[in-house]
């Protein structure tokens, strides 16, 4: 088991408290730009039904799911309440000549 | 009156129904709790039953609140199949459908509702299918398949989704409306008219100001005939022309029923220490406003939370901004706030073809928007306009039509 750090995108390519989708191996992530130009990845759909979060709404460091409102505290992945109550996997990523990089366990 | 100890008691185990008893553990209520419905899985989320489940991608267990290892770990006991005979709210008891009765301290009316039949139809027609419970969709995932003629009857949101799902299993699909366009009663007729084309353009034949004349056939339905004498001959039919609330057993211990059971703002009933919620509640949203009942995700999922806070001892007025999606191919439709069917105040055009459509009262506050595209595409937006609903102030109808204005950036201006 070790990290593989993957290629996301040009860090511009995230507005400023934002989200967009990344597919990768079979896989779906949201990756996150705070207000403060942070980022940040979790698991791409909501714990509750199987929704992309990348359409729902960016907040402050709060993630709002598409559909049923469930929302979560993006940096850390915990669910805020019901409808939501699983909390989202997070994943580190890190910049690097403005590239921004997720890393996956392999 | 009953013993002090006496258990929370909720009727009726739908989605509003399940939230409540869940609630109730989550604020840390830990008495006897007895959640109590006539069908036998454990409480679940209906939207999936048009959709995902019909469609064979979603099971039972996808849409279930929980399991129901998960209501004995809660300790909440789980009457299922046993439904309620009669209520006593003097006494604070009631009948199961078995013959016992129970007290209650407290009590929630979750009864939901059930679909409204097609008159002249015999019962037994095992190809006259309705959709309102989990069971109601297997059976009728079971025979849609490629080549059925299915023809369905009404062009409301139940109606319009099978069609959909029933298109994407392969089926020759005719939907049939009474009134002059799609989900006439409830949507703006601009989304009326997007449905319509991408019904259309999916291969329904949508027929609009058509009124039945029968459903033929000996054994089971053969043809739906229209009172224009033309006959459309068919191997299925599916009703979806609304649902009936459950009223009857609080009618019947002589609460207030209207068109629902009728709530004051903290969502209590006119018995002492019953309440109501979801499917059957008939509340007002304001003081001045007229009783409504919402058939929506949403109305059951914060009014069962809600309830069960009261049924706590919490005395809080049941405030909240509405609102309701239908998912059709691969487009969606999202609504929140109050909606009219009359043309919008301002409308937001997407190159894709989506829009947004906003309504606004005197003071040019936002009170409703509507937003269809492709995929979850408005969902962004629409939860913006609620953000801008909850806290009104003027918005200029030329920003709300202008795409390149953030509606962000509206909210923090």
């Amino acid at each position: 088991m070790t990290d593989q750090w993957i290629d996301v995108c040009a860090v511009d390519d995230i507005d400023e408290e934002d989200v967009i989708r990344f597919d990768h191996a079979q896989r779906t992530y949201a990756v996150y730009r705070s207000a403060d130009s942070e980022f940040f990845a979790t698991d791409g759909l909501c714990s509750h039904e199987a929704i992309h979060l990348a359409d729902g709404l960016v907040m402050d460091h709060v993630i709002e799911c598409p559909k049923h409102n469930g929302r979560f505290d993006y940096r850390s992945g915990k669910a805020l309440g019901a409808p939501a109550c699983i909390n989202l996997k997070t994943y580190p990523v890190r910049v690097e000549a403005g590239r921004l990089l997720l890393a996956i366990t392999v | 009156m009953s013993p002090d100890n006496a258990p929370l008691v909720i009727v009726g185990a739908g989605h509003a129904g399940g939230r409540a008893a869940l609630t109730l553990r989550e604020e840390g209520y830990c008495g006897r709790l007895v959640l109590i419905g006539d069908e036998l899985h454990p409480p679940y989320e209906r939207p999936p039953l048009s959709k995902g489940l019909l469609q064979g991608t979603v099971e039972l267990a996808g849409c279930s609140l929980c399991d129901s290892a998960r209501l004995t770990e809660l300790g909440i006991e789980y009457l299922a199949g046993n439904p309620v005979k009669s209520l006593d709210p003097a006494q604070h008891r009631l009948q199961l459908a078995d013959g016992r009765w129970l007290d209650y301290g407290r009590l929630l009316l979750a009864t939901g509702g059930r679909a409204r039949r097609l008159p002249h139809v015999p019962e037994h027609w095992a190809n006259v299918l309705y959709l309102r419970t989990h069971d109601e969709a297997l059976a009728l995932r079971a025979v849609l398949r490629p080549g059925t003629r299915l023809v369905v009857v009404g062009g409301g949101f139940i109606g319009l989704e099978v069609a959909a799902t029933a298109r994407a299993l392969g089926c020759s699909v005719t939907l049939l409306e009474a009134g002059s366009r799609l989900a006439g009663r409830v949507l703006p007729q601009r989304l009326s008219d997007a449905l319509l084309a991408l019904h259309r353009s999916h291969g329904v034949d949508v027929r609009l100001n058509v009124a039945i004349e029968t459903v033929q056939g000996s054994l089971q339905a053969e043809a739906v005939q229209l009172v224009d004498g033309q006959v459309l001959p068919c191997d299925l039919v599916v009703v979806g022309i609304g649902m009936l609330p459950n009223t009857e057993l609080a009618a019947a211990a002589g609460l207030e029923v209207g068109q629902g059971i009728r709530v004051d703002a903290q969502l209590r009933t006119s018995a002492p220490d019953v309440f109501a919620a979801g499917d059957v509640c008939e509340f007002r949203l304001q003081p001045e406003g007229g009783f409504q009942r919402q058939e929506t995700w949403r109305n059951a999922e914060t009014q069962g939370r809600h309830a069960a806070l009261n049924l706590l001892g919490g005395e809080l007025p049941f405030e909240v901004i509405p609102g309701f999606w239908s998912d059709q191919y691969d487009w969606s439709l999202q609504t929140v706030g109050v909606i009219f069917t009359t043309e919008p105040a301002a409308s937001r055009i997407f190159p894709d073809g989506g829009f947004l459509l906003f309504y606004l009262d005197s003071e040019q506050r936002l009170l409703g928007a509507c937003g269809w595209g492709p995929g979850n595409s408005v969902a962004r937006d629409i939860k913006l306009c609620e953000r801008l609903i909850a806290h009104p102030g003027p918005l200029s109808a030329c920003a709300l039509a202008d795409a390149s204005v953030a509606l962000k950036q509206l909210l923090r201006s």
